[in-house]
Order: C-alpha cells, then structure tokens, then sequence
C-alpha cells in the first residue's frame, strides 16, 4: 500500500510540474497575473508531494518491504538502521528520487525567499524549474520507478553495496545533489533573464545567494567523497581523476568561475552575458555529472544497451534541456549587451583572466572524460586517461588563476595602475619566493613542485593580508579599525575565508604529496617496521564479529622515540551477504599528519602484508573545503541581499527612507 | 589609449593565452593516453615496448604466487587463448581473485613479463572489468572464426 501512495504522488507531482512549467511562463509571457501566480503554489504543492514519495520509500527500506524491487536490491535485514535509511539513495532509482525531491525542496525555498522579486521573474524562475522537475519526474516514472513491485517477494535482500555502508556515504550523496540542483536555480534566473531581457545589477543580485549555497553545497559533497575515498577504499588516495569523480568536478569548476563573473555582472555590470553563458554551462554538467554517475555508462558505453529507454530518455532530456538553452542564449544574447568596458590592467580583467582558467580547466577534464567513452562507443579502440594527463594540465592552469587570486581583491575596477600593484604586493611576492625556495629545505627535500605549492599558498595567505591592511589603511586608532571591520560586508570576509581555504588546501595537497611515505612490508606478532621516525609493531591478529560482517583485525602499536603514540586495528572484513571482501583501514587522525595502517593479503596463517603510511598535512586538504564552503555561507548571508528583500517587502514609502538613509 | 585599442590588446592577449593553454592540454592528452591490449595482441607484439599499457583478461586458476620478499606477486593474465606473467609490487586489490577478471596498467619488459604499477578490480564480486571482458570476447570470436 505504502509504494502505491508513493507511486501515485510521484504521478500528481509530474501533473503538477507540467502545469508548473507550462502556465506561470504563458502568463508571464502574456503579462497574465492570475497564471503567473500559479507558480508558487504549485512548487508547494510539487514539494510536498516529492516529500510524501521520498518518505514512502524510506519507509519501504526501514519496514523491509522486499516486495519493492529496488528495495530488495538494495537492502538486507542484517543491515543496520542508518544505512537502510540511506540505502534509499544507494542505486540509480532512489538517487534520481533524492536529485528530484532536492530539486523540489530549492523549488520551495525560492518560493519562500522571494518575495522581493518581481512576479514575472518568480513565475519564469519557477517555471523554468518546473520544466526540469517534469523532466526527471517523466524519467523516474517511465525508466526508473523506485517503487516497482516484486512479487513474490523473495524472504531477504541482496544488500546494499558494503563499500556504502559508511558514514562518509551517509552524506556525500545528498550534500553532492543539493549543488548539482542547485545550480538549477542559477540556470532558471539566467533563463529567466533571457525570456524578459532583464539582466542588470538587481538580477545578479537576486541570484547570486542562489548560487554561492548551491556551490557551497558541492564543495562539502565533492570534499566528502573525497574523504570516503581515502579512508574507505582502503589506500590512502583523495583523488583518482576517475570520471565519477570528474563528473562532480567540472561543474564545480564552472561554478567557481560563475560565482565571480555574477560578482562582476553585480558590481559593474560587466560580464553579463557570459555569466548567463556559465550559468547555463554549471547546470548543464551538472546533469551530464547525474547521467554520466547514474545511467552506467561509465562501466561500460554499452550499458546503455541494458535499458535502451534509459539511455536514450536521458540524452533526450539533456538535449532538450541544454539545447533550448543555448539556442535561446544565442538569439537573447544580443539584447543583453555587454556591459561597462574595462581596463587592460583592472580588477575585471583579472577576473576575467581567472574565469578563462578556471573554464579552460572545466574543458580540459571534460576532454579526459569523455574522449575515451566517445571513442569506445565508435568502437576505436580502448583508451584510458591517468592521473598523469590531469596533473600536466592541471598545474600550469591553477598556478596562474592562484596568482591572480592574490592581485584581484587588490586591483581597482574599471582602471588599476600596474606601478601601484606592485608596490602594495613587492612584500607579499618577496616572502612567498623566500618560503618556496627555503621552506622546502626546512622540510627535508627540495622539489620544483614542493617549492611551487608552499609559494602559492604563502602568496595567497600574505595577499590576503596586504587585501586586510589596505581595507584598515586610513583606520587612525584602534576604534576606528574596529568600526572599520565591523562595517565590511559579510561577503567580503566570505571572499577573504574562502581564499584562505585555497590556501590550506594547497598546503595540504603539497605536503601531502610531497612528503608521505609509505612501506608494503610483511609482518607477523612481535614484529616492527619503521616509517618517518614512527615505529609500528604487530601486536597480533584476532578475529571479530561485526553486525553483518566477520573480520580478521590486526593490532597495531605505534610509538615515537619510545612514546607511545597509538593503537590502530585495520581489518579485512568480508560482508556475510553477498560474500564480498573490503579492506577497513585504520587511522590515527591528527591536525599535520595521519597514521594510515592497511591489512592487506595472508602469506600464511600467521604473516600478513601491511601497508604503513605517514601522511603529513592531509586532513588541510578537507579542511581547506571546508573553510571555502564556510566562505560560500557567509557571503550568501550578505546584509545587501536580506536588506533588499526586507525593503521590498516593507513597500514603497518606506524604500524612500531607506535609500535616503544610504 | 583608446578603447578600441585597448579591446584589441585584449583580444589578442586572450587569443595568444588561449592557443597556449589548448597547445599544452592536447599536448598533455596525447603523451598521456594509456591504450588498452588483449594478452592475444601482446602476444603478436602488437604492444609497445617501454610504454605504459593496459592489460585486461582472467586470472589464470593456480598462477598467484608470492615472491621470497614478500610483497611482491606474479600472475598469470590470461584471454584464454594467450597468456601473459604479470608481476606486481604492492597490495592486490579487495576482489582480486583467481579464475575473475582483472585489468592491469604498466609496461612490458624485455624479458616478456608485464610489470604493473596498478591492478584494478573493482566495485563488486560479479562485477567483470568491462576491459577484461572484452579481451575474452575477442579471444572467444576470433577462436569461432578459425
């Protein structure tokens, strides 16, 4: 009973979408108020919907209900609660349901925050949404329907896949999605704007705290999946350029240059039809991200010959979608104009230079994706494209935007003087060469790359610095500084933070690749190997008995100079269900370095290979997402935006006293 | 300097960045390709010498052995018509087994025995890699056509 409720409120939220996507943009399109008001309702209504459904099949994994075919695929009575509830977004149906309902829940918070804008944007924003919704619910219900039945239902499920049963997973999935789909609402504002030819500073505006959330949002997912690949796949590895990994990658990196052309678009009005251009461009790899992730094409090209209907739905739906965009984009660009003109030397121009970095890097991991797919379908042979190819492009295409980031914040807009940059950065430039040249000999060894990477972040770390002293230059007393400080907008110290986090994360990626090390030895009780100036011992090897799965757990004591540091026990575990072993590493997590003990195979019964690693400053490579998603939140919870809501709300009278208050 | 100049300066700029950067990527891209070999193809020498490679086929049942230091392995790749040793330092991925599919990326030495510095099988048991899979197919037809 509980699938078919779910079932049916999938089918009433397609018929809502439809008329969601349809009515408010005729009526917008014919200035009819009464249409146009139908978007907001409906974007309700669709939302409560899509919860009843998500929740339907929550249900469905909490009660065992194996008679509901995804679930038996998905889930097993031996499974703990956690990861049954969470097992509803581990295949590809409940993962298109969760993208869908995500998408249905940014649907509402638009309805909620924007009561500032006028009608006929809401009701184009909304509808433009309401076409994608229609869209992906049209794809569950023909392709993909999570609530298919199964009957007879067989006594057990096949479990859920055991490298998911992880906490990391738990909240990977949905953090991604909530950036994916987010985006959708950059994507309707830039429709928007092209369907009413209104794109000004106001409108960069309204969807500028859009898009810094939803980038937030994938920052966190792409750092969290990051972190479960270390820990979880058992090696140590936090990136493998793999395609999965990429699909979340590019639109992060158009979103990235998207949220500093809209700051542009906002500031100057410059910039205005390319911001819409890379509004369309984060939305649309944000879907080839889900399609490429989620249709299996990855495995193999010719899993789409699995379920033809799939395959072919999605490279419709993608076509559709992206290709209308852009036909409208080439036939409105036009009426939007290009905005004031700038300076070869200005604060544009090198954003403008970094936006180009940042897109060319979004091309060239699109290449590496998708070259070697592209050449299997013809059936040109098989390629593949390593880690290699990606740190050679990678390297000279981030050296050069790193740098800009430090001249940006400092350079004027419309017209910066050269001379004068370089004064104000001669010192921050002076210690960034000093410490990637001699820092690396503190450290023990010296590389080109090392040398690099710590002189970026110093750059961005000192740049910053000068970017603060400049804001307090004319500050004359301790007072003044602090009022100074206090009336700097939240955005600006959401641009300062989330700089920093660049920063941690290059100190981390090049510590980290620069001075682990790690040893493959064989050990059995009693014996030790040393790492780094750590001793790791073999205390001894036990067997363990986990909820649904029996391990072979080693013990193993680290010390230094004789101290003892910790215990660590990796296991061997191996999942009773579907008989599949998985390596569950151990570590000793500290602020600048991890301890990472792996069981790997038995020689015999009493020796086994271990891996041993001494990872220096790994954990700055999360912590650097994290202080650039605490960025992203803090310049969307700019005063300007809440103020600019708040005075249209108070009405008219009273935006008079506002305006002459400024 | 007046505006139009200026834009030129502009143009220009981006236009010469731009050919750099697209220079460097494709260069970057086809020094980096890693093509992918069937153990048959290796066998008729169809494979570079000193070049990084893909191998993919089965594990053949009874050839995983260790090596005296321990943490070196030596296996035997096999599409079931040839075969090739393939020798591997490092820890063996979660779900290599005998007798299941595997993929494999190194270099070929002199003395005929691949030596990898990955070893991939991944994701779940009945998984096959799609690379291996095809190795064995391609062996299967070209067994039919003789």
């Amino acid at each position: 009973m509980i699938p078919e409720i779910g079932q049916f409120a999938l089918s009433l939220a397609l018929a809502v979408a439809l008329a969601q996507a349809i009515l408010p943009l005729a009526g917008a399109a014919r200035g009819d108020a009464a249409w146009m008001a139908i978007a907001r309702p409906a974007a309700r209504v669709q939302f409560a919907l899509l919860a009843l459904a998500f929740a339907c099949l929550t249900y469905s994994f909490v009660a065992n209900d194996f008679s509901v075919a995804y679930v038996a695929e998905h889930s097993n009575t031996s499974l703990p609660l956690v990861y049954r509830i969470t097992g509803v977004w581990g295949g590809h149906e409940g993962s298109m349901l969760l993208w869908t309902t995500l998408l249905a829940a940014w649907m509402f918070a638009v309805t909620l925050f924007s009561g500032h804008l006028p009608e006929d944007m809401v009701a184009r924003v909304l509808g433009v949404m309401g076409i994608v919704s229609a869209g992906f619910l049209a794809f569950i219900l023909f392709t993909s329907d999570p609530f298919t039945r199964l009957l007879p239902a067989p006594p057990n499920g096949r479990d859920l896949n055991p490298l998911l049963q992880d906490p990391g997973m738990v909240a990977h999935p949905p953090m991604l999605y909530m950036g994916y789909v987010g985006f959708s609402v950059a994507f309707a504002f830039a429709i928007a704007a092209l369907l009413s030819g209104r794109l000004d500073a106001a409108w960069a505006r309204w969807s500028r705290p859009w898009t810094l959330v939803a980038w937030m949002f994938l920052t966190l997912g792409i750092a969290l999946g990051s972190a479960w690949a270390y820990y979880v796949l058992g090696w140590g590895g936090w990136w493998f350029w793999d395609p999965v990994e990429n699909a979340s990658f590019m639109p992060w990196l158009v979103g990235t240059a998207l949220i500093h052309s809209l700051a542009v678009t906002e500031k100057r009005g410059s910039f205005r039809s390319w911001t819409v251009l890379l509004a369309i461009c984060a939305f649309a790899l944000s879907l080839l991200g889900t399609f490429l992730v989620r249709s299996g094409v990855l495995t193999s090209v010719h899993a789409f010959a699995v379920d033809p209907r799939r395959g072919v739905f999605i490279l419709i739906l993608f076509a559709a979608l992206v290709g209308s965009s852009l036909v409208l984009y080439a036939a409105r660009t036009a009426r939007i104009g290009l905005g004031g003109s700038f300076d070869v030397v200005s604060r544009e121009s090198s954003l403008l230079a970094n936006n180009v970095l940042l897109t060319v890097a979004a091309a060239s991991v699109l290449l590496g994706t998708l070259y070697p797919l592209a050449l299997d379908a013809l059936g040109a042979g098989k390629i593949s494209v390593g880690p290699p190819y990606f740190d050679a492009v990678f390297v000279p295409l981030m050296a050069p935007a790193v740098f800009l980031m430090g001249v940006g914040p400092l350079a004027r807009w419309k017209r910066a003087s050269l001379p004068e940059l370089a004064v104000l950065l001669r010192w921050a430039l002076a210690v960034s060469v000093a410490c990637g040249v001699l820092l690396p000999l503190v450290l023990g060894r010296w590389s080109p790359m090392i040398g690099l990477g710590l002189a970026l972040a110093v750059w961005v770390v000192a740049t910053s610095v000068v970017t603060l002293r400049e804001r307090l230059r004319h500050a004359s007393s301790a007072a003044s500084a602090w009022a100074r400080l206090r009336s700097t907008p939240r955005a600006w110290y959401g641009m300062f933070l989330a700089h920093l986090g660049i920063a941690v994360f290059i100190v981390g990626v090049t510590m980290d690749k620069g001075y682990e090390s790690q040893k493959d030895v064989r050990m059995q009780a009693g014996d030790t190997v040393e790492l780094s100036g750590y001793t790791f011992r073999m205390i001894g090897i036990s067997k363990v008995q986990g909820p649904n799965f029996t391990a072979t757990q080693a013990q193993i004591e680290i010390t230094r100079g004789g101290r003892p540091v910790a215990n660590l026990y990796p296991q061997r575990r191996i999942y009773t269900v579907q008989q599949m072993p998985m390596t569950d590493a151990a570590i000793n997590a500290g602020l600048f370095r991890h301890l990472y003990v792996t069981l790997g195979d038995p020689l015999n019964a009493t020796t086994w290979i271990v891996r041993v690693q001494v990872r220096p400053f790994v954990s700055w490579i999360w912590l650097g997402c994290l202080v650039m998603a605490i960025g992203g939140l803090l310049s969307a919870t700019d005063r300007r935006y809440r103020v600019a809501a708040a005075i249209r709300r108070a009405g008219a009278a009273e935006i008079a006293v506002a305006q002459a208050a400024r | 300097m007046k505006p139009r100049h200026r834009r030129l300066i502009l143009v220009a700029a981006g236009l010469a960045a731009l050919s750099i950067t697209a220079a460097l990527v494709l260069n970057a891209f086809r020094s980096n390709l890693v093509f992918f070999f069937t153990p048959t193809q290796v066998a008729d020498r169809e494979a570079p010498v000193n070049k990084t490679f893909r191998i993919g086929g089965l594990v053949e049942k009874g050839s995983l052995k260790h090596l005296p230091d321990g943490v070196t392995v030596q296996f035997v790749v096999t599409d079931t018509a040839k075969s090739i040793p393939v020798r591997y330092k490092g820890i063996l991925p979660d779900l290599f087994s005998e007798g299941k599919g595997v993929v494999a990326q190194g270099r070929l030495e002199p003395d005929g025995v691949f030596v990898a510095h990955q070893v991939l099988a991944k994701h779940d048991a009945n998984y096959m890699p799609p690379d291996a899979a095809a190795a064995l197919k391609a062996a299967h037809s070209a067994r039919l056509a003789q």
